[in-house]
């Protein structure tokens, strides 16, 4: 971990209407960091986790996010053309359902080289090796290459959403329930298969999950929401053994233990 | 019936308004190269698909002295061509010729002619698709926002999957094409044989579809640019052997099944062109010396 | 050089919200401290709060107030202030920890486990899954259960791959959260062999140890917990 934060997010807010998305939420994220954002449904944390992606705009609050070259820039005040190419070489954004992240008509193969061929690679025997090796990466046979995702199972079809979006290297990983609508089996093959890519490619993430065994697994700090407002923040494990609100030890307490 | 006084058709039958608002779109698109620019198309006496937008990029270009080529296929003498020479000779009264060189508008669906086009010749494309990433991102707003900010990945994406599928870039007509550096066009369905042709064009190129209400235009000596990989570049098709009408070579050739025992031969699809070479004395390997009867 | 380990002034109390919101007070005044080269042991009846202690000198619970000083990389951090990262970073540096039990990744090998710290800090995958093997060894887990993942061993293997992930770094404080509890005799011997070799390393060690045997031969201290403890008061 370096000794600048990657993300420096202060006081959004975003209001529906009258309604409130998220309210004043500041944090810092730092090279390497996993935070976990976690909540009930409609506790505003998919809200929270869309303004900072840049996926919808903040009502009021600034994101901070530094760029390669050392610079600090203000996302809101980026072109759409930059933040568009940000997106798709420095950032990657695990959708819940992978059908939203990946083209179901296209083989596994170009759902991974895409983002190469957007970046200029014009080279169709690289672009084919690098998806192989990344197919690999996630456990997905080297002989479904050419394969649509359509014709894969869900937990494939997540894992291929993966791939796909680290294929750049990005910096920074934005996921939204990763292993929301997994069974247990699959669940646990793809934490353990994230765990491993946070762990090696040394990324920043944001992950919103209402599951705290992911959240324990993935993280290394959480935020709990409630209500569109962090009711409370700190170490994974702390806020986890010791959680201090009300609302924490609700949902704490609430884990089914096998 | 006395018809001295009845309104004719206005000069190729659209009226002037109309054709100050399509001109004024032909000059937008010919200021930003490849781009698509919305026009309000108008309905038109044929259907969609019968080349609705050439003819209203033609009629708003067309004067009293223009001499007029329609072709289809590359041939003049299909129903098409033959019918739409036919709609401006009673609509616009203009001159009209199978020529290429003689033209100087020249209406094309699917080829681009054999014969060098020259300065102050306009090539009038029909163009059903007009939009070349229709294929991966159906959203119209999205590929819109793609050409403004040059993400072009996608195009590529459609090449490497016929690679993937055919072990070669498969597509063989509407074959996507950088034009100037910039905007990602679709040439239409012409075969991908005629794409060098468009590169440094000294006519003037006009795309017109009608159904989707899209002008898009190459200017004289534009650098227009085949996509590809640097492993699997861009080819154009080769033919075994030449016409066997006239003997031409490095032309395109369409095949014409001769009987039902797989009789068959490869003959010029540029109808104009084969028919001049014969008449110079070319001949081909099944060339007909007697008269020709038509 | 500093003492690696200060504790002063430490009071910690949870609040039930589940239950109406009673606040349990479970330790308050809390003062001891950990030199280089001494094994301190936390000693007292059961449920007094030892176990809870630990997990506050390890930042895995909160405290409501005091200081946990901590040398961390020639500079004394407050672990009871610190934010999250630098918690994270003490505990990858300086501050090591073996719980009473393993908390299993799935799909991940025993040897893996053991050489997860290193590799956490750099050392390049061969020379840490070396030295990981060697710690197994010496542990006498069998051979072939190394490349296996832990979740189904017994409970002593289980605490032997926690022992041997504990012990593989040259952390400079060590807690230890009765290492030896489901350990046969031999295997304890070759614990408090361990404990030994790092006093004289110069590491400073905190630990809670029910066997008296073992208790007798590491420590060079015992704090009674439950001089902290709110409730002794009470009894």
């Amino acid at each position: 971990m370096t000794d600048a934060p990657l993300l420096k997010v202060r006081d959004i807010s975003k209001f529906y209407g009258a309604r409130i998305g998220c309210r004043n939420v500041s944090f810092d994220l730092w090279p390497g960091e996993v935070l976990a954002i976690v909540g009930e449904s409609g506790s505003g944390k998919t809200t929270l986790l869309n303004c900072l992606a840049t996926r919808l705009s903040p009502s009021s609050g600034s994101v901070d996010y530094r760029m390669r070259d050392g610079k600090l820039c203000n996302l809101s005040r980026m072109s759409e053309a930059e933040r568009r190419f940000l997106m798709r070489t420095d950032w990657g954004f695990v959708h819940q359902n992978p059908a939203d992240g990946l083209r179901m008509a296209v083989s596994a193969g170009a759902n991974v080289g895409e983002r190469l061929m957007a970046v200029g690679e014009r080279h169709y025997g690289n672009i084919r090796a690098t998806a192989g090796n990344w197919l690999g990466r996630v456990e997905i046979g080297i002989d479904r290459i050419d394969d649509q995702p359509r014709d894969f199972s869900g937990g494939m079809r997540q894992r291929l959403q993966i791939a796909r979006n680290l294929v750049t290297a990005p910096r920074l990983v934005f996921m939204d329930e990763p292993t929301g609508g997994l069974d247990v089996s699959v669940q646990a093959r793809l934490l353990d298969l994230l765990r491993g890519l946070v762990q090696d490619l040394g990324l920043s993430a944001l992950i919103v999950t209402h599951d705290l065994a992911v959240a324990r697994l993935l993280s290394h700090r959480m935020m709990v929401m409630k209500d569109g407002v962090v009711i409370e923040q700190g170490l994974t494990d702390r806020v986890l053994d010791d959680p201090r609100e009300a609302y924490t030890q609700l949902l704490v307490s609430s884990i089914l233990q096998v | 019936m006395n018809t001295a006084n009845l309104a004719t058709y206005n000069f190729a039958y659209l009226d002037e308004q109309t054709k100050r608002m399509i001109r004024r779109a032909i000059l937008k698109a010919i200021a930003i190269p490849g781009y698509q620019v919305p026009f309000a198309s108008r309905e038109m006496p044929m259907p969609y698909g019968w080349g609705t937008g050439g003819v209203q990029v033609t009629a708003a270009i067309l004067g009293p002295d223009d001499v007029l080529k329609v072709i289809d296929q590359g041939a003049d003498d299909t129903t098409n061509a033959v019918s739409i020479r036919a709609f401006f000779q009673k609509v616009a009264s203009v001159a009209v010729t199978t020529r290429t060189g003689e033209a100087t508008i020249i209406q094309t669906r699917h080829r681009i002619p054999e014969e060098k086009l020259k300065p102050g010749q306009t090539l009038v494309y029909q163009v059903p698709i007009p939009e070349p990433l229709r294929f991966l991102e159906p959203r119209e707003t999205e590929t819109r926002k793609m050409h403004a900010l040059e993400e072009y990945g996608l195009m590529h994406v459609k090449l490497y999957e016929d690679i993937a599928r055919n072990g070669h870039i498969a597509t063989t007509y509407a074959y996507p094409v950088k034009v100037e550096g910039r905007y990602v066009m679709d040439p239409s369905p012409t075969p991908k044989f005629d794409n060098p042709k468009m590169h440094r064009s000294e006519a003037l190129q006009l795309f017109g579809a009608g159904r989707e209400k899209r002008i898009y235009a190459v200017p004289p000596h534009t650098e227009v640019v085949s996509l590809d990989f640097e492993d699997h570049p861009f080819e154009i098709q080769s033919f075994e052997n030449p016409c066997a009408l006239c003997g031409a070579e490095n032309v395109y050739l369409d095949e014409v099944v001769l009987d039902d025992k797989g009789g068959r031969m490869f003959v010029c699809s540029d109808t104009d062109h084969c028919e001049q070479r014969c008449a110079s004395g070319h001949r081909g390997s099944l060339a007909y010396d007697g008269e020709i009867v038509r | 050089m500093a003492t690696p380990l200060v504790v002063s002034e430490v009071a910690k109390s949870f609040t039930m919200h589940l239950r109406g919101g009673v606040r349990l007070p479970v330790m308050s005044n809390v003062a001891f401290s950990v030199k280089a080269g001494e094994c301190l042991v936390l000693g007292g009846p059961s449920g007094i709060g030892k176990s809870s202690l630990l997990k506050m000198v390890y930042g895995n619970y909160g405290v409501d107030s005091g200081q946990i000083l901590i040398d961390h990389d020639g500079r004394l951090v407050d672990l009871a202030a610190a934010d999250p990262r630098t918690v994270l970073a003490v505990r990858r540096v300086t501050l090591g920890y073996v719980s009473q039990f393993l908390r299993t990744v799935p799909r991940v090998a025993a040897v893996d486990v053991v050489a997860e710290p290193l590799t956490a800090r750099g050392i390049d995958a061969a020379e840490a899954g070396a030295r990981a093997q060697e710690m197994l060894a010496r542990l006498n887990l069998p051979r072939e259960l190394w490349q296996l993942p832990p979740a189904t061993f017994s409970g002593g293997e289980q605490q032997r791959v926690n022992i041997a992930r504990g012990f593989i770094t040259d952390h400079r404080i060590l807690l230890l959260d009765e290492p030896t509890a489901s350990l046969d005799a031999k295997n304890r011997a070759v614990v408090v062999g361990m404990i030994a070799e790092k006093k004289a390393a110069g590491v400073a060690l905190l630990g809670i140890f029910h066997d008296e045997d073992v208790r007798e031969r590491v420590a060079d201290h015992i704090v009674d917990v439950s001089a902290f403890s709110p409730r002794k008061a009470a009894a």
